[in-house]
């Protein structure tokens, strides 16, 4: 389609400006029929590329050595993970920060997106409210791990006093407990509502197990009117719910931090600097597992290059923010009057554990700049490498936030500076990966990972539209 | 009372479904009303349903429940377990802190308001419930169907006017 815009000059000279529209790439093919989205995304739950037992026996081992590691800690006692006074912490609770922060995009994004009508949501929200879902329950062992006391972790539970346990109301480790609770349950209510229709379709192609598992779960979806417009409210009215709860539990998180008086951590910009490191890190998450369902399912044709695209941007857009609150972090320490604060900032950079700091601005701050190069987005292998280097930059993030700052707090005995985790600690950061490894894949081999009805919704709206527009 | 009767017409897209409730609704037949006819389809029409006539949505409703309860609930569940500790050593803080206990309360407050929502959701649905009483799986494929309730005696006539406008496929009681 073009048209052609005459101007005149003062010469009467005619000049002619032919402006080209040049129609964008759509998201999706807008051809392809539902039955065969049915099909596809149908086929996905049985026959994936053998990459999938690949990545699941990998996830396996892993997983099973976190259980050997957390064993021979329960065993020996919190030595063995040289936790210890000061260093309270170490990778678990970094480690609980990144699969909080992980879970916090899907979510979000999801919520958000679908409140703002954004259409290229619709292949890829599924996963990512899996992901969010799975990430929350690994946070959640770390809150165990950590604790030594497995059997004592109702003292970080909202829980009343009638057996006297008297929990402490006015600590961010309650307020953390119920918010991650909150948003589990949550979360899962809202993946699982926004499932129940590609559930009944499930339900209507499937045989033996598999049918009563789905007929189960569908419980009797028919896709009438009446459900539909039900549906419509519901899931409009809990993604309103979800964002402004998504926001809470990585503030409250950020809680755990900023309301404590260690140098560095008592800062204002605490929760909004949480709540987008949790977003940057769940956009990078959402791009691996994008490369790795759209080879593994053969989800080409859904999981599109404009898609892919769409997503990068946002994550740069996403990136940025997380990189101008960073900075602004830093110099309110630098510019404030808080010698300890500055002091251990200048640790932090110079110091023991500078590499991980560096580390970090090199994968979080100046890698995201590689996302501009165009062979970089739609090169696979190069943008699953640097989506993993974007997601071990923010693991980073969360390891330097803790562990250089008890290394070098407020008291000269708290300088511990040639602390390093023992391989308990690695094994069992180790084991979550591969339980959420497992638990994901496990999840998109038994559930759609795509909405087949939003996607067929997608394809629909686009025709309709292309043909008002006489394309 | 005659015991109702259904019939279930399959369509390939949305017009030719609209077209056939536009023609339901201008007859009038008794023992047939347009609040039996239910849309099943693979996708929400909204502008099909429409057509249909107003079908109310009560979810909200439940939500406004949850978010006036659950705020409620948290903040009397906090402070009435603050204000019952055996031993209120508080070094002059008050016993029942407001500000910190607003976080629970907000969390209450979204927690209740999901619950609730979905409570009233699967209550909107009608579900847990059996498939009946005339399913075709085709429906979730990509097929419209029009369900239709109405006197064993006007079924043929309303089959009759499905039948105008190319149904792929027309399932009585006896067909199910």
């Amino acid at each position: 389609m073009s048209h052609t815009v005459d101007l005149h000059t003062p010469e009467d000279k005619d000049i002619h400006i032919e402006r080209k529209f040049v129609p964008k790439p759509l998201d999706i093919d807008r051809e392809v029929s539902w039955a065969k989205i049915n099909k596809d995304v149908l086929r996905s739950l049985e026959r994936p590329r053998p990459m999938f037992w690949v990545i699941f026996v990998a996830a396996l081992a892993l997983f099973s050595f976190g259980v050997y590691c957390e064993i021979y800690q329960y065993q020996n006692g919190m030595g063995a993970a040289d936790l210890n006074n000061p260093q309270v912490w170490g990778l678990y609770i970094a480690t609980f920060i990144f699969w909080i922060g992980m879970g916090h995009s899907g979510t979000l994004l999801s919520a958000l997106l679908h409140i703002i009508h954004a259409d290229w949501r619709k292949p890829i929200y599924r996963y990512s409210e899996a992901m969010t879902t799975f990430s929350l329950l690994t946070a959640a062992l770390f809150v165990l791990i950590h604790l030594g006391r497995i059997w004592e972790f109702y003292y970080v539970v909202a829980y009343p006093n009638e057996r006297w346990v008297w929990p402490n109301f006015s600590s961010p480790l309650v307020w953390d407990a119920t918010a991650i609770g909150t948003y589990l349950t949550s979360s899962l209510l809202f993946l699982y509502t926004g499932m129940v229709p590609d559930l009944a379709i499930c339900r209507d192609n499937a045989r033996g197990v598999r049918k009563k598992l789905y007929t189960f779960l569908s419980m009797g979806w028919q896709g009438t009117d009446r459900q539909w417009a039900n549906f419509r409210v519901t899931y409009m009215t809990l993604a309103c719910l979800l964002m402004p709860l998504a926001v809470s539990v990585h503030s409250i998180v950020s809680t755990d931090f900023a309301v404590s008086q260690n140098p560095g951590w008592h800062i204002t910009s605490f929760p909004p600097y949480f709540v987008l490191g949790a977003l940057y890190s769940g956009c990078a998450v959402i791009i691996t597992l994008f490369i790795v369902l759209r080879y593994v399912f053969r989800f080409e044709e859904y999981m599109t290059m404009p898609i892919l695209n769409k997503l990068i941007k946002m994550t740069f857009a996403i990136a940025m923010v997380w990189n101008y609150l960073n900075l602004i972090e830093y110099a309110t320490v630098w510019y404030g009057d808080n010698e300890v604060a500055k002091a251990q900032f200048i640790y932090k950079i110079t110091g023991t554990y500078a590499p991980v700091f560096w580390g970090m601005v090199l994968c979080s701050t100046v890698l995201p700049f590689a996302l501009l190069i165009k062979f970089v987005r739609t090169h696979m292998p190069t943008l699953l490498v640097v989506s993993l280097l974007l997601n071990l930059g923010m693991w980073l993030e969360r390891v330097q936030i803790i562990t250089p700052t008890f290394a070098h707090s407020q008291y000269p005995w708290t300088w511990t500076a040639n602390w390093f985790p023992s391989w308990v600690q690695w094994g069992i950061v180790a084991g979550s990966f591969g339980w959420f490894t497992m638990l994901f894949m496990l999840y998109c081999k038994i559930f759609p990972a795509i909405s087949m009805y939003e996607v067929k919704e997608m394809v629909h709206d686009q025709s309709k539209m292309l043909k008002a527009r006489g394309q | 009372m005659m015991k109702k009767s259904h019939t279930l017409a399959l369509f390939n897209d949305f017009e030719e479904a609209g077209q056939a409730i536009r023609d339901l609704k201008a007859v009038s037949l008794p023992g047939f009303r347009m609040e039996d006819v239910v849309i099943k389809s693979p996708i929400e029409h909204p502008e099909l349903s429409e057509m249909l006539g107003d079908r109310p949505v009560y979810v909200q409703w439940f939500t406004l429940g949850g978010v006036l309860v659950g705020p409620l609930t948290g903040l009397i569940l906090v402070a009435s377990a603050q204000a019952n500790f055996l031993l209120q050593i508080r070094g002059g803080r008050p016993v029942v802190p407001v500000p910190p206990d607003m976080v629970l309360t907000y969390e209450f407050f979204i927690l209740s308001g999901v619950l609730m929502t979905v409570l009233g959701c699967f209550i909107g649905w009608k579900l847990p419930g059996r498939r009946s009483p005339l399913y075709n799986a085709k429906v979730s494929e990509d097929k419209i169907g029009l369900l239709i309730k109405a006197d064993p005696l006007v079924i043929p006539k309303i089959n009759e006017i499905l039948a105008r406008h190319k149904p792929i496929e027309i399932m009585g009681e006896d067909r199910r």
